[in-house]
């Protein structure tokens, strides 16, 4: 019986779908059985990220409306075989799902995987409730900036109160991580601190991702930046938080990205 | 290209650009028609249904989407009997087709 997980954020552009397939890849190579779920019809880029958007055929409306069954619509992953994506669909919109056919796509994910990771689309709209109802486990993706802060706050509200686990009177597992950290814009004040988020939005941390080009190139490859450069500072960030979200216990600390010494030798040069 | 351009990995800007090169063509040449290929699998399928019974479940849909062709797949899964009895269907139609034209015939078939 899997845990689902959705990813959100309110704000756009804050690192959700990097965070899902980075999330699930970690998830995936440590030997757990996962599927990422695009939530964001009309507008899908998780097929793109995961660097599958060759092969979709079908897509979680396909699903919903009966024309595929849900086994002929999952793209295995070429890297990691236990990794499967549900993509979203490009051409309809949100108003095509109902609440009752994502309701028994999503039991039937259950049955099928470890994990099922959501991404949900940007806003606090319909499409974003949809993604975070059926969920056990939700992280809440937010950038050191104020205005990406106080649209996760909406989010916490919206997860605490239109969610499955909401109406039926239990707590929603929250989580934040932490996306585009820069050590040196924090370490002159010119970021929120860590603390100040933590503080405002009163939820426990997963990670904190540091801004890192290694994100970019992961995404231009379409490769989860987990698979790509697993010893990178954001994937070796991610991955500690999969292994958290397995329930070990593991340090917190802001990676940093390790130079090598060619590197180092053409730094000095350069400078 | 220059002799050291074959040992030099892409850079990923160029592979991202390629990469939405070929995927927004294929999405433009694809609007018009969203359900191409759930249209094209069910009247392939309602062709195969004339001869054997197959599982809509059984049925792998694949699709690859290349530069200048796309590679649709149909895994079919024919139950034993099925197999046989389409394959004598299918000699019997080859050989009056055969007859009639005293030409080439060929066939492809792929049963998983």
């Amino acid at each position: 019986m899997a845990k689902v997980l959705v990813v959100t954020s309110g704000k756009g552009g804050v690192g959700k779908t990097t965070t899902t397939a980075a999330l699930g890849a970690a998830l995936a190579q440590g030997g757990q059985s996962v599927c990422v779920v695009d939530f964001d019809v009309g507008l899908r880029n998780l097929d793109l990220i995961m660097g599958a958007e060759r092969r979709v055929v079908y897509d979680l409306i396909n699903v919903v409306n009966g024309d595929a069954k849900l086994p002929q619509a999952l793209i295995k992953d070429k890297r990691v075989d236990t990794l499967h994506l549900l993509p979203a669909s490009q051409t309809r919109d949100k108003d095509a799902l109902t609440d009752a056919g994502v309701a028994r796509v999503m039991e039937e994910l259950r049955e099928k995987f470890d994990w099922v990771i959501c991404d949900s689309p940007a806003g606090i709209e319909r499409g974003a409730q949809l993604a975070m109802h059926h969920a056990d486990i939700a992280v809440v993706v937010t950038n050191p900036e104020v205005s990406s802060v106080r649209d996760s706050d909406r989010i916490i509200g919206l997860l605490d109160s239109k969610t499955a686990k909401a109406e039926k009177g239990e707590e929603m597992e929250k989580h934040l991580i932490l996306t585009r950290y820069d050590p040196s814009r924090a370490d002159r004040g010119d970021m929120l601190k860590t603390e100040d988020v933590l503080d405002i939005l009163s939820i426990p941390l997963l990670a904190i991702i540091p801004e890192s080009q290694e994100v970019l190139r992961a995404s231009n490859l379409g490769c989860p930046v987990t698979l790509n450069n697993p010893l990178c500072a954001p994937a070796r960030a991610y991955a500690d938080a999969a292994r958290r979200l397995k329930g070990e216990e593991v340090p917190m600390s802001l990676p940093v990205e390790r130079k090598s010494f060619l590197d180092k030798l053409f730094m000095r040069r350069a400078a | 290209m220059s002799i050291l351009g074959i040992f030099q990995k892409r850079n990923s800007g160029t592979v991202a650009r390629d990469r939405l090169q070929l995927i927004l063509a294929h999405e433009r040449a694809e609007s018009g028609r969203p359900d191409l290929v759930l249209q094209l699998r069910e009247e392939i399928l309602a062709v195969i249904a004339n001869h054997v019974a197959v599982e809509p479940d059984k049925v792998k849909v694949t699709l690859e989407r290349g530069e200048a062709v796309s590679t649709l797949g149909l895994d079919i899964e024919l139950p034993l009997g099925a197999a046989a009895k389409l394959d004598a269907k299918l000699a019997a139609k080859l050989a009056e087709v055969a007859a009639n034209k005293g030409g080439r015939s060929g066939s492809s078939k792929k049963a998983a």
